[in-house]
């Protein structure tokens, strides 16, 4: 499980101790393909999903309902006699959808704000920053739990909730890798070249501050697809007919003693998923800030 | 000692402009509701009369600045409100739901130090072997786990597989309790795992590879002794507040298993809450998980204080 302090800890603690390792090309970067070959495979099932599953997710047939896994429905049905194996394979889309656009925009606003605090600092930076440690207060699925509720169930809520709650794990990762990057020469030499705060923020430091932000972005997307696949646990994520991982290990919870597959596949794609997340991020923050392996 | 305990007063200071966003923010949310804010307070099957009345006690009428000098005023006289569904005070809700939860934290953490420090010192004694590479395997999937699923599996292996754990439940007396809570301790104990590893692995690496570990060796410690006097001491000092962190994060993780095994705790007060559209009580929840977090946060400084003598927060590099 990842959390954004957890993951931000885990951030701060990888940075420190990366060991030094020869400058290798991406592709014999063992990680970073790892995630690259089965986050591909999970992007390639999703967008494939009509073309890949064998039934219709939704379509309800309750005569066919909890079978065991057998050579017509691979992963047996559910509840309501629908195919398992094309339920998860629609829950694909879903799942990796929310999770992929929700790290957006809490990844724009979080940096913006962060930098902006980082680089300007004074009463400006104070406020933003005690405005962070109040978000933090909150914890991740509190926070989520209660906005969904309060923006109303749907995907767009899911969207602003995830958005409310993280973008101050970017502000304070952009803040403090400003807070470095403003004192180096180049910053110095910039304004001292008569160029714009804004333009240096921009075309200096921004790029330089940025991989950070994507390394964390990355581990923020496993975290997402934790909340939507929780929320849908709990009956607060997408609406019931569509096929989601989290609505799916729910709906399996109650025919544990004799369909125990029904709850546990959804739950090892899920694992599946952000191993694949989680070396690939690995292997970004190799590539992207090499400097950083000491 | 007590003197590098000064810092104290002024962390309790700092601390105070967090408290109040924390109610701004809980105030604000009321207000997000669609309609109007006595209603949803009411619940739906509020007449227009008790709604209206409700609405002045309130002071809707009156500017929003002032609405949250009320609502802050109601907060200090421990006043949350009334539960719509068991028309009670929340505050009394919220007294049955306490114990439940901490207890629940307490033993998850307890579980989670059990299982973490003999995996974090299997890995740092050769880092990068094959044990560290097994410990780090064990990282990976804790991490990658939803904390329900995780819940799920457990009570199919030890409550339906083996019937050694209750299913779900709390049970009568305490006895009960600590039986029926241990599965759910035991898997929040798990997900908080990978981060107490991760940090306990790398500094005891660091503690290893320093000079007064080198001089402990040349005197003959060695082993479980070497481990208990000079390593694990050193090495918990940064994960106390590594944990002091994340218990924020734990408190959210266990409202999700209080779902998972039916614990009749803050996390499934607050759901219930949400499913019969009962403000008052998920307001109340909120407001106590947030501000349990903030103490916590104050007590971990105290403790990391008081375990390393070479920590002065009163001192100003920490501003």
């Amino acid at each position: 499980m990842t959390t954004p302090t957890a993951a931000l800890v885990a951030y701060k603690q990888k940075r420190r101790l990366t060991r030094s390792r020869s400058i290798k090309p991406w592709y014999r970067n063992g990680s970073l393909m790892a995630g690259i070959i089965i986050v591909g495979l999970l992007v390639l099932v999703a967008v494939l999903a009509p073309v890949l599953a064998p039934y219709n997710p939704i379509t309800q047939n309750l005569e066919d309902a909890i079978q065991s896994p057998s050579p017509a429905h691979w992963l047996g049905t559910d509840q309501f006699g629908r195919d398992v194996l094309s339920r998860l394979i629609w829950g694909a889309q879903v799942d990796l959808r929310v999770g992929f656009l929700a790290v957006f925009i809490p990844f724009v606003i979080g940096s913006t704000l962060g930098a902006i605090a980082g680089y300007f600092g004074g009463w400006l930076d104070t406020i933003l920053m005690r405005i962070v440690d109040t978000f933090f207060a909150f914890p991740f699925y509190v926070m989520v739990i209660v906005l969904v509720f309060v923006f109303g169930s749907g995907e767009s809520s899911i969207y602003i909730a995830i958005a409310t709650v993280s973008w101050v794990s970017y502000a304070r990762i952009v803040r403090g890798e400003v807070l470095i990057a403003k004192k180096q020469d180049y910053v110095v030499a910039a304004r001292l070249g008569g160029m714009s705060h804004a333009r240096i923020l921009v075309r200096h430091i921004g790029p330089n501050v940025l991989s950070q932000a994507i390394i964390y972005a990355m581990s923020d997307i496993v975290m997402d697809i934790m909340a939507i696949v929780t929320l849908g646990y709990l009956g607060l994520g997408i609406a019931p007919p569509t096929a989601e991982w989290g609505s799916m290990i729910n709906d399996g919870q109650q025919f544990i003693t004799t369909q125990w597959q029904l709850a546990t596949i959804p739950g090892l794609v899920v694992v599946v998923t952000s191993l694949g997340l989680s070396w690939l991020g690995d292997g970004l923050s190799d590539l992207l800030s090499p400097e950083r392996r000491k | 000692m007590l003197h590098r305990l000064r810092f104290i007063p002024g962390r309790l200071v700092q601390s105070i402009p967090v408290a109040i966003g924390v109610t701004i923010i809980v105030f604000f949310m009321a207000r997000l509701l669609p309609g109007n804010p006595a209603l949803a307070l009411l619940g739906q099957h509020a007449t227009k009369a008790s709604v209206a009345a409700l609405s002045k006690q309130l002071g809707l009428d009156q500017p929003l600045w002032q609405q949250y000098l009320i609502f802050l005023g109601r907060l200090f006289q421990g006043n949350l409100g009334t539960s719509i569904t068991y028309q009670m005070p929340v505050t009394q809700e919220l007294a049955q739901a306490i114990p439940v939860t901490l207890s629940l934290l307490g033993l998850a953490l307890l579980l989670s130090l059990v299982i973490s420090i003999p995996l974090a010192a299997l890995a740092a004694f050769r880092p990068g072997g094959a044990r560290d590479l097994g410990v780090r395997g064990f990282t990976l999937l804790g991490q990658g786990m939803p904390q329900f699923w995780l819940g799920i599996m457990l009570i199919l292996l030890l409550a339906v597989g083996v019937r050694a754990f209750p299913v779900g439940g709390y049970g009568e007396t305490a006895g009960d309790h600590f039986y029926y809570l241990f599965l759910p301790a035991l898997t929040l104990g798990i997900t908080m795992c990978p981060t107490i590893i991760r940090s306990l692995r790398s500094s005891m690496i660091n503690v290893l590879e320093s000079e007064y570990v080198g001089t402990a060796k040349s005197k003959g410690s060695y082993g479980a002794a070497l481990f208990r006097g000079h390593v694990l001491r050193n090495a918990a000092i940064p994960t106390v507040s590594v944990i002091g962190v994340n218990l924020g994060f734990l408190v959210g993780g266990s409202l999700v298993i209080e779902k998972v095994f039916a614990l009749p705790g803050l996390g499934s007060m607050m759901i219930n809450a949400i499913f019969t559209r009962d403000f008052p009580t998920i307001q109340g929840v909120t407001l106590f998980v947030a501000f349990f977090v903030v103490v916590v946060g104050i007590l971990t400084d105290v403790v990391y204080t008081i375990l390393d003598p070479r920590v002065d927060l009163s001192s100003k590099e920490r501003a």
